[in-house]
């Protein structure tokens, strides 16, 4: 019984990594992952938004009507994101300048929806919440690997502490747009190439 | 002038797919045939241009009038979801044909971080009414171009050899990258008269 829980938790971080699996939230995870700090918040608001809206669609999924179950979950998606929005500018304005756009988008993040309808939606509230964590950590996990890549090559930093010495030659193109796309194209490849090679073994 | 100006930075210079990241999902999904990419890219321009306006009614009659702009986020979503509902309806009814060959990718439309990337865009960037449909419009076309010209590499790669390890997404991922690299040298394009 235990097992079950644990499972559910691990099967995001590893198993089923929403970003290096499946594959899905791709436009934050290119977009925030120029400096590992950046990571880290959008990866925090991700695991609150997806937990909050995985218990309450748990909670709610007898009463939602299937029929109209998308709309229902979009609006609930978009109340907590809406939460997570004002709540960043308050306290936290810098960052909340520099995730900009991105904080308003995670509502149409898919992994969240994707969450919502194949998993809280058939679950109880505390493997959904369970899930949502999991889910959430492993998309913060990943993004802080993309992220360090970068920013490491790209601005010879981590956390924003210099860690490469003074005369390291960055290259200014890994935090810029193509930097992402190709950081993100090869840790994909790395990936697959571990899981291939577990696969064959 | 400013209308050309927003015309070709929401097509080069800002690109929604190479330089702002908004729309990577249906990018890469489906970016496996030209036709299919076209049919995509002309949903999505269709619907970004309209959203553009309705969002900006909604923000200024609505929202500002009775001073719940924080509710932002759920009013718009709630207006892309209906407008693509719409546009399905119409066009199934209005051309059956062009219904065909969209259908499919329709729904797809609602969860695409560029029509809601642009609406709220459109309303930090405080452009009227006319050319927040002009960016609407101009940064679809952004998209458009791009997953068509992702298309047609993709169709040529299909028939290369890509170690199995690269197949599928990180090629995908490298391609874009160079492809935004080509894209990086449109950002001198403009650079002194353009007010963004």
């Amino acid at each position: 019984m235990n097992n079950k829980y644990l499972k559910t938790l691990t099967n995001g971080l590893v198993t089923e990594n929403p970003l290096f699996r499946l594959v899905l939230g791709t436009c934050p995870s290119l977009a925030v992952t120029s400096a590992v700090e950046n990571g880290f918040w959008m990866g925090i608001l991700v695991t609150f938004v997806l937990t909050c809206s995985n218990v309450l669609i748990s909670m709610l999924r007898k009463v939602i009507p299937a029929k109209i179950r998308i709309p229902c979950f979009i609006v609930i998606i978009a109340t907590f994101v809406t939460i997570v929005d004002l709540v960043m500018e308050a306290y936290l304005p810098a960052m909340h300048k520099t995730l900009g756009i991105f904080i308003p988008l995670i509502v149409v993040n898919c992994i969240i929806l994707a969450r919502a309808e194949s998993f809280a939606s058939k679950n109880n509230v505390v493997l959904s919440a369970l899930d949502g964590v999991g889910m959430g950590l492993g998309f913060m996990g990943a993004l802080m690997i993309v992220a360090t890549f970068r920013e490491i090559l790209g601005n010879g930093t981590f956390f924003g502490f210099h860690v490469m010495g003074e005369g390291f030659p960055v290259a200014k193109i890994m935090v810029q747009a193509p930097g992402a796309f190709l950081t993100l194209g090869l840790v994909l490849g790395a990936i697959n190439l571990v899981a291939n090679h577990k696969k064959a073994a | 002038m400013q209308f050309v100006s927003i015309l070709i930075a929401g097509i080069l210079i800002n690109n929604f797919i190479f330089v702002k990241f908004l729309g990577i999902c249906p990018f890469l999904g489906v970016s496996q045939k030209v036709e299919t990419a076209v049919g995509m890219g002309v949903a999505v321009t269709f619907v970004m241009t309209v959203a553009s306006g309705v969002t900006w009614l909604v923000q200024h009659y609505i929202l500002e009038q009775f001073g719940i702009p924080f509710m932002q986020t759920v009013a718009f979503i709630l207006v892309v979801a209906a407008l693509v509902q719409f546009v399905e309806m119409v066009i199934q009814k209005v051309s059956p044909t062009l219904y065909q060959a969209l259908g499919v990718y329709l729904p797809l439309i609602t969860t695409n971080c560029a029509v809601l990337g642009v609406t709220v865009l459109n309303i930090q960037a405080e452009y009227n009414f006319f050319y927040a449909m002009v960016n609407g419009f101009a940064s679809a076309l952004g998209f458009l171009l791009a997953i068509t010209l992702m298309a047609g590499v993709r169709e040529k790669l299909a028939f290369s050899s890509i170690p199995k390890a690269l197949q599928g997404f990180p090629m995908a991922f490298i391609t874009a990258g160079l492809m935004a690299m080509a894209f990086y040298g449109f950002q001198g394009l403009f650079k002194d008269f353009l007010i963004l």
